[in-house]
């Protein structure tokens, strides 16, 4: 039968079966599954059916925890159901997977395996979450490739039937998940003919029922536990002749055939690898070419890991085996071993303990590869087998490494095997490209289109694997891209490129593109630079790269080709036309129209305009393509731009340095923290430049309002208020004026300093800027202009700036919005989207109580922008005081910052006793002021610094001079001075966590009464995962999981947590009221008790100008979509009413603020009707809530107490 | 009383016709127009340019931040099929048809030549009985000339009419050197009805916020008095039907419209702020005073006020203008 063949990548693939395949699937965000769910849900929301005419329910629970429970309940009522998770999510399921293997429940999960955070969490992939789940009874099936994963959910779907054994079938995140291959897609009578309807019948009949009412779950004793549990042996003894059986059909009805281990290579193998996932590929590919020089070398691919079939495995095996070495792409630290390698340990053991092997007890090393994706290739294969090799003679005196590790430079424990990069396997027909692009150019996007139109459109094989930095503000895109007439296994980056793009040209200065270019390739550049200019552009490395590869180099003004066909920054289209008319991988016209093609395909929906745009694009590419004619030597004096200044710590520019210029994979072993622990404030020393226009300050015309201070996401907007006298030393253009305020202090001057080579471009600070240029309206105090011109003199500016002292605390008054921007941000430059809505908040608690808060971040965008490497934006003020942060997990935030207030607590408590034994030696007087000391105010909390410093010299005197019988206290005692200072708990996170998956937590820590502060940044979606629904998402606004409008209303937090009476609740929107904002956070932290913020936070998942995003906040607020208010439990014991309603009732209707958003308004154009019916909702809801609130504010205290 | 009338060829019971506007976005209110005596309805304006933007603004917002981070490629569904694009007015010109029995003329307003006759054709394909042209070009390019202008208005015209065939009124503003010499050539172009006049949004100045703010405002009664000279000058001189639009609020607007020239009466502002049963109230303060009168239909007096049949048509010219000013003093 001749198929359909697809591209699409991992996740596609899975989904794609598992929805044909089930009745029920319960979803839950999380990387890099989530779109397994997603695809789900939009075929869902479409009406697709199923293999037996249905359409799948589909439901989004709040956890993984939730889903695995959903999906258990669900098996139990006969359904056949699935879900898909990873990671942590996976962990989250553990406690359902065992129940549901107990009760041999036929299901499969699929997973795309993800690291598990550990020192760190990280979002890519390795098996160290499924691995995890080995002991729950599941059996676990490996996929290697996107093919694999279609064929083999296909096969675990029909093995789980018959076994009744529930199946984990996983392939690897990213590598799998997101890579873009071409495939054959199983038809639906493929899958209607390996799925038994007989045994699906047989699924059905086991569940629970009242017309023949069954009990399943008791509780058992001592006395047959154990029996119990020995009752679903024989199933899992059979299972895996059950799922060869399957792979043995799906041969014959497909033709591909799979067994529970495939072994590759030469059949007199005596070296032999035994691996599990993609890293077989790269192994496979290798040993064609070691194959081919003789060497007796193979690979064993396991694909059914539990239950692990000795016999299969040793059968599988060649006789004439000596060494293995079993690659485990995990990590079990204290282990003698990792997993796959014991169980093989375990396998050969047996069999020759039984006297039944078939060859001599060979050599078995264990290795570990690939964690968290790191690039596993042929190079490091060789490196595996070389190894090996020192294992074949027994007489040899080098012995191979054992437990040893490849990929990395292991030099503290030296685990690691040394491997010659240059090595390369691949073959040369096929074509290898790499593309330099940014997040918002569409380069990715342009490239899966090229790989759809190649793989679809050629009978070549087509692969597209594309890499992200982790900024989420200009960020950088590599795409990997292979096309050839031979099958493509190479599962790793392309190292050797014989087309190289580069679609932003500044990429050039920073590194060496051509690094990975063979002899002979081409180098495409966007440039704005004339063609006539462009060589003398370039750095010299880049031209001698380019001469002695003898490369051919084009050039093309991709943002003018754009500009004129109103493309805007997007220069996808034309980059894509350039890549087809250059590589010649098909015919130049047939190549274009192909992509006209695809653009219809694409963009039809989106209306004619787009797709004539996007057709002119192409049209115009061609005559704007020039071909550089390269001179015979290099001319350049230019060098690359370093990646961090000189003045930088050792540490930054030892370690982080390397990983800005995406070098990390080289740094060893010794130079990496032991436990995860990391410098703060190392952001401000990657200058990444990414901003093509700058605010530029014009004191002309600034009122000192300082609210575009207060706005700017990354805290690249400062003002400082100092002495007139310090102007003496600033450069010439240093830009000052007078300041108007007189309670800081005469003679002072104000300065609004832009750090432009952090800035990202926003804009949001002109948009909130109320000042007007008086001759020149569209001229604010604040003007947006280009960036380059002013570099260089903003540079030295802004250095000066540093240079000019921070505001006194004590003098500022701290809940005034404007006093509270003279106070030093301790939260900058982070990689968080241009124009964020969460950072604002961030910012002002770092503002407002950094240089003594402890801050639990909760896992989403927060601790992304927050915590991710290479650099970091928590800082630090001139004291070396600032926030301390972690990132525990997604789920348990609030309870993990509660554990920060208990530890404090206890601290301070044992500080406090310890101090009053020592009285004596210390001195009453200075016991007492330290002990009733007021920390209200900043005053305060300076005072108290400067009692426990002169408390610090005492008592050091004190054990100097041999402690007076008391050097246990002392020393105690000096450990634990810093917490008679008042520490500051915030526990942050999104939404997703705050009323989801941390939602019970966050409730029971409100319900605690201890002094924690809580911020939820409220998006009303998971931003950070891709804009799924929450419980926050409000009702008509369409969301992932929600593609026909969320159907109920938003749920409200402050009123649920109003109602223990004891926290203190504010909802803020910084857009709307700024002042109630900043009186919010100062009432939150200096309440004793728990303290809860919602804060409205627009989001680019919310489809807006993200410049005016605070003009959305305004509208949310003018609605009443959004309310402001403060709940203040302190106010009650005053007899007044805690409760104060802050913004005005609805002053515009709801869908004046909704329809300035796309998440609402694409439900206007999909489904008007259903957006019309649910917008009238809306509207009540918003008159309903705002009646309940009015009364609240109207209730005098007297009644609220009856 | 005969009150029925022709407009663009088409028969009509009444020469009250609601303008294009707001009110006929909703069906309902369509219907209600019809109820209370209308004899058409003018649909909102279609705009090629707000579909284009809409267009422009759902590509931008799907796009703008896809494929950029690795946890999140998009942050909006799989779209389903969107309907962005003149969809929703032509579905909207399809239920109007099927729920009233008046004629329904739509109201096209393009940006591209092009967009003229496309949308003009899917209008056609929809169901529309006729379409008015809501041609406005402000003229801010100090380059273009007042003949580029009126070119362009010809031109467009012109391109219209050789792709449909139902009737074609333009909607035209009053500000041409000479309206008489613009109003014949559109009539040449091949259009067979004139609207007298478009009013502009005419922009403010908040002085608070020191911003150039849109105000719309409704026309008064006053306003007619533009129409009602051009119409009267017009009437009978061009080959083409006239329809009144701006200021008509009664009984007696509607009159003096008629004895100018017109064929109908266009209202918006008076609907909007009396309701639509405000077309039921001056159609029989009309019937009534055109029985007191003793008129048999409209068709009697239709032009008998206009330039060509009063007394003295000087009174519609330059010498009027003088004069009104000169009762001032």
């Amino acid at each position: 039968m001749d198929r359909k063949k697809v591209t699409i990548d991992g996740n596609e693939a899975a989904a794609y079966v598992a929805y044909q395949t089930n009745e029920v699937i319960a979803i839950y965000p999380i990387t890099p599954s989530s779109n397994m769910g997603e695809w789900c849900d939009a075929w869902s929301a479409v009406g697709k059916k199923n293999i037996w005419d249905e359409v799948p329910s589909v439901s989004e629970l709040q956890s993984e925890g939730g889903a695995s429970g959903s999906v258990h309940g669900a098996l139990q009522n006969g359904a056949l159901t699935t879900t898909f998770t990873a990671s942590q999510g996976l962990l989250l399921m553990i406690p359902n997977m065992f129940k549901i293997a107990g009760e041999l429940t036929s299901t499969v999960f699929h997973v795309s395996a993800r690291s598990l955070a550990a020192q760190a969490l990280s979002i890519f992939g390795d098996h160290s979450d499924v691995m995890s789940t080995r002991s729950t009874g599941f059996a676990m099936l490996a996929s290697n490739s996107v093919q694999e994963v279609m064929d083999c959910a296909l096969i675990a779907q029909a093995a789980t039937l018959e076994s009744r054994i529930p199946f984990l079938h996983f392939f690897d995140g990213f590598r799998t998940s997101h890579e873009v291959m071409k495939i054959e897609q199983l038809t639906t009578e493929d899958i209607r003919n390996m799925i038994d309807d007989d045994l699906v019948i047989a699924h059905r009949k086991r569940a629970l029922t009242p017309e023949h009412p069954v009990l399943r779950g008791t509780a058992q004793n001592p006395d047959v536990y154990f029996q119990g549990r020995e009752t679903v042996n024989k199933y899992y003894n059979e299972c895996p002749d059950i799922v060869q059986k399957h792979m043995d059909k799906f041969a014959k009805l497909i033709g591909r055939q799979y067994h529970l281990f495939d072994y590759v290579g030469a059949a007199d193998a005596e070296r032999v690898i035994v691996i599990m996932g993609s890293g077989a590929g790269a192994v496979e590919e290798t040993i064609d070419y070691l194959t081919s020089k003789n060497e007796k070398v193979g690979v064993l691919k396991v694909r059914l890991y539990r239950p692990f079939s000795i016999d299969h495995f040793i059968n599988a095996l060649p006789k004439t085996t000596k060494v293995i070495s079993v690659l485990d792409r995990t990590k079990e630290p204290g282990a003698s071993g990792e997993p796959l390698y014991l169980d093989v340990v375990n396998a050969v053991s047996e069999r020759f303990n039984n006297g039944d092997l078939p060859f001599a007890y060979p050599k078995i090393i264990g290795g570990r590869y690939g964690l968290s994706s790191k690039e596993f290739t042929p190079a490091m294969v060789k490196a595996v087998f070389e190894n090996m090799s020192k294992g074949l003679n027994a007489d040899k005196k080098e012995k191979p490494k054992n437990h040893f590790t490849i990929g990395i430079n292991d030099d503290v424990t030296n685990t690691s095997l040394e491997f010659d990069p240059s090595f390369n396997v691949e073959a040369p027909e096929t074509f290898r490209g790499k593309f330099y692009g940014l997040g918002a150019d569409g380069t990715v996007g342009a490239n899966k289109n090229s790989i759809k139109i190649i793989g679809e459109g050629t009978n070549f094989y087509a692969q597209g694997y594309f890499v992200y930095d982790s900024k989420k503000s200009g960020s950088t895109t590599i795409s990997h891209l292979r096309f050839g007439p031979k099958e493509i296994r190479s599962t790793y980056l392309v190292d050797k490129a014989n087309f190289i793009a580069c679609h932003q040209p500044n990429f050039l200065e920073k590194m060496n593109l051509l690094e990975d270019a063979v002899e002979g390739a081409t180098f495409l550049l966007n440039t704005i630079i004339p063609k006539e200019q462009v060589w003398d552009s370039l750095p010299e490395k880049i031209q001698q790269e380019l001469i002695a590869k003898k490369m051919k180099f084009y050039v093309i003004d991709a943002y003018k080709v754009a500009g004129d066909t109103g493309m805007g920054q997007r220069i996808n289209t034309i980059m894509q036309t350039c890549f087809f008319a250059i590589s010649k991988i098909l015919p130049k016209d047939e190549a274009i129209e192909m992509i006209k093609k695809a653009i219809k395909k694409t963009y039809g929906a989106k209306g004619d305009k787009i797709v004539q745009m996007n057709f002119n694009a192409v049209d115009q590419t061609l005559a704007n393509l020039f071909e550089v004619e390269l001179p015979t030597s290099a001319t350049s004096k230019h060098q690359f731009l370093p990646t961090v200044s000189e003045n930088a710590p050792d540490f930054v520019k030892n370690v982080l340095s390397p990983m800005i210029a995406g070098k990390g994979d080289l740094i060893p072993v010794s130079k990496m923290p032991i436990d995860g622990t990391y410098p703060t404030a190392t952001a401000m020393w990657e200058k990444r430049n990414i901003a093509l226009e700058v605010p530029v300050f014009d004191p002309e015309v600034c009122i000192q309002c300082n609210k575009c201070v207060a706005v700017c996401p990354h805290a690249t907007i400062r003002v400082k208020i100092y002495d007139e006298s310090l102007l003496v030393n600033a450069p010439e253009t240093f830009k000052h004026m007078k300041f108007k305020g007189k309670d800081y202090g005469e003679g002072l001057a104000y300065t609004i300093q832009v750090a432009v080579e952090d800035c990202t471009g926003c804009g949001i600070c002109v948009d909130i800027c109320p000042a007007k240029n008086k001759k020149e309206t569209k001229l604010k105090a604040i003007n947006m202009m280009p960036q380059l011109p002013l570099k260089e003199q903003e540079r030295a500016n802004w250095d000066f700036f540093l240079t000019l002292p921070e505001v006194d605390r004590r003098l500022v008054a701290t809940s005034a919005i404007k006093d509270s921007q003279f106070l030093q941000p301790l939260f900058e430059f982070s990689g968080a989207c241009s124009g964020c809505g969460e950072t604002p908040y961030v910012k002002l608690v770092s503002q407002l109580f950094g240089d003594r808060s402890v801050i639990a971040n909760a896992t989403g965008c927060s601790s992304i922008y927050g915590g991710n490497l290479p650099t970091t934006p928590w800082a630090k003020n001139k004291d070396g005081r600032g926030p301390a942060w972690s990132n525990s997990l997604f789920e348990d935030n609030a309870e993990f910052g509660l554990g920060f207030r208990l530890a404090i607590d206890k601290h301070a408590g044992q500080a406090a006793n310890i101090l009053k034994r020592l009285s004596s030696e210390v001195g009453a007087e200075l016991v007492d002021s330290i002990l009733t000391a007021d920390q209200k105010s900043e005053t305060g909390i300076y005072d108290q610094r400067e009692r426990v410093e002169i408390l610090k010299q005492k008592l050091n005197e004190l054990l100097i001079a041999g402690g007076n019988g008391k050097s246990g206290d002392i020393k105690h005692l000096q450990s634990l001075l810093d917490y008679l200072v008042k520490k500051s708990v915030w526990i942050m996170g999104g939404d997703g966590w705050a009323y989801d998956i941390g939602y019970g937590g966050l409730d029971h820590v409100i319900a605690s009464g201890k002094n924690v502060n809580i911020l939820v940044l409220d998006t009303e979606v998971y931003s950070n995962t891709g804009g799924q629904m929450s419980k926050s998402t409000p009702r008509g606004a369409v969301a992932k999981f929600a593609a026909g409008g969320k159907p109920l209303a938003k749920k409200d937090l402050g009123l649920m947590a109003m109602s223990y009476g004891n926290v203190y609740v504010a909802k803020v929107a910084m857009g709307a009221n700024d002042a109630q904002t900043v009186k919010a956070f100062i009432e939150a932290e200096a309440y004793d008790g728990p303290s809860l913020i919602i804060a409205y936070s627009h989001c680019i998942a919310h489809g807006i100008d993200m410049a005016k995003g605070m003009q959305n906040q305004k509208a949310a607020v003018d609605s009443g979509h959004w309310q402001l208010y403060r709940y203040n439990p302190e106010l009650t014991t005053e007899g007044k009413n805690p409760f104060k309603l802050e913004s005005k009732a609805p002053k515009i209707p709801l869908k004046d603020y909704a329809y300035l958003e796309t998440r609402y308004k694409m439900l206007t154009k999909s489904d008007p009707v259903e957006a019309e019916k649910l917008m009238v909702t809306a509207q009540q809801d918003v008159l309903d809530k705002w009646k309940v609130y009015e009364q609240l504010a109207a209730s005098p205290k007297e009644e609220i107490k009856k | 009383m005969d009150i029925t009338t022709t407009y663009l060829g088409l028969n009509l019971s009444s020469p009250i016709v609601p303008s294009a506007g707001p009110l006929s976005t909703d069906i309902g209110n369509i219907k209600q127009m019809e109820d209370a005596g209308a004899g058409a309805a003018v649909i909102y304006s279609m705009f090629e340019e707000q579909i284009e933007n809409e267009s422009l603004e759902f590509y931008h917002h799907e796009t703008a931040h896809t494929e950029s981070h690795a946890e999140a490629l998009s942050y909006f569904p799989q779209s389903p099929d969107f309907k962005i694009g003149p969809d929703e007015y032509l579905e909207h010109i399809r239920k109007a048809k099927d729920a009233v029995n008046i004629p329904i003329i739509a109201s096209l307003n393009g940006k591209s030549l092009g967009g003229w006759v496309d949308y003009a054709k899917k209008i056609q394909e929809a169901g529309a009985d006729a379409l008015e042209l809501n041609i406005y070009r402000l003229a801010t390019d100090i380059k273009s000339s007042g003949q580029d202008v009126e070119k362009n208005y010809i031109e467009i015209v012109k391109a219209v009419k050789s792709s449909i065939t139902i009737p074609v009124a333009v909607k035209l503003g009053p500000f041409f050197s000479s309206i008489t010499w613009m109003a014949d050539q559109i009539s040449k172009a091949g259009a067979e009805g004139l609207v007298l006049f478009n009013r502009f949004y005419q922009p403010d100045i908040d002085l608070e916020r020191l911003e150039v703010v849109p105000n719309v405002l409704l026309s008064t009664p006053m306003d007619m008095r533009l129409p009602l000279r051009w119409i009267a000058i017009l009437y009978g001189r061009v080959n083409a039907d006239l329809a009144a639009t701006s200021g008509i609020y009664n009984e007696k607007d509607v009159l003096k419209m008629i004895m100018a020239g017109a064929k109908v009466t266009q209202m918006l502002s008076s609907l909007l702020k009396f309701g639509i049963n405000h077309i039921s109230d001056v159609t029989t303060q009309l019937i009534y005073w055109m029985e007191t009168n003793e008129y048999k239909s409209i068709d009697q007096m239709r032009g008998s006020m206009s330039y060509k049949n009063v007394a003295d048509p000087s009174q519609f010219e330059r010498a009027n203008y003088m004069k009104v000013l000169n009762s001032y003093k």
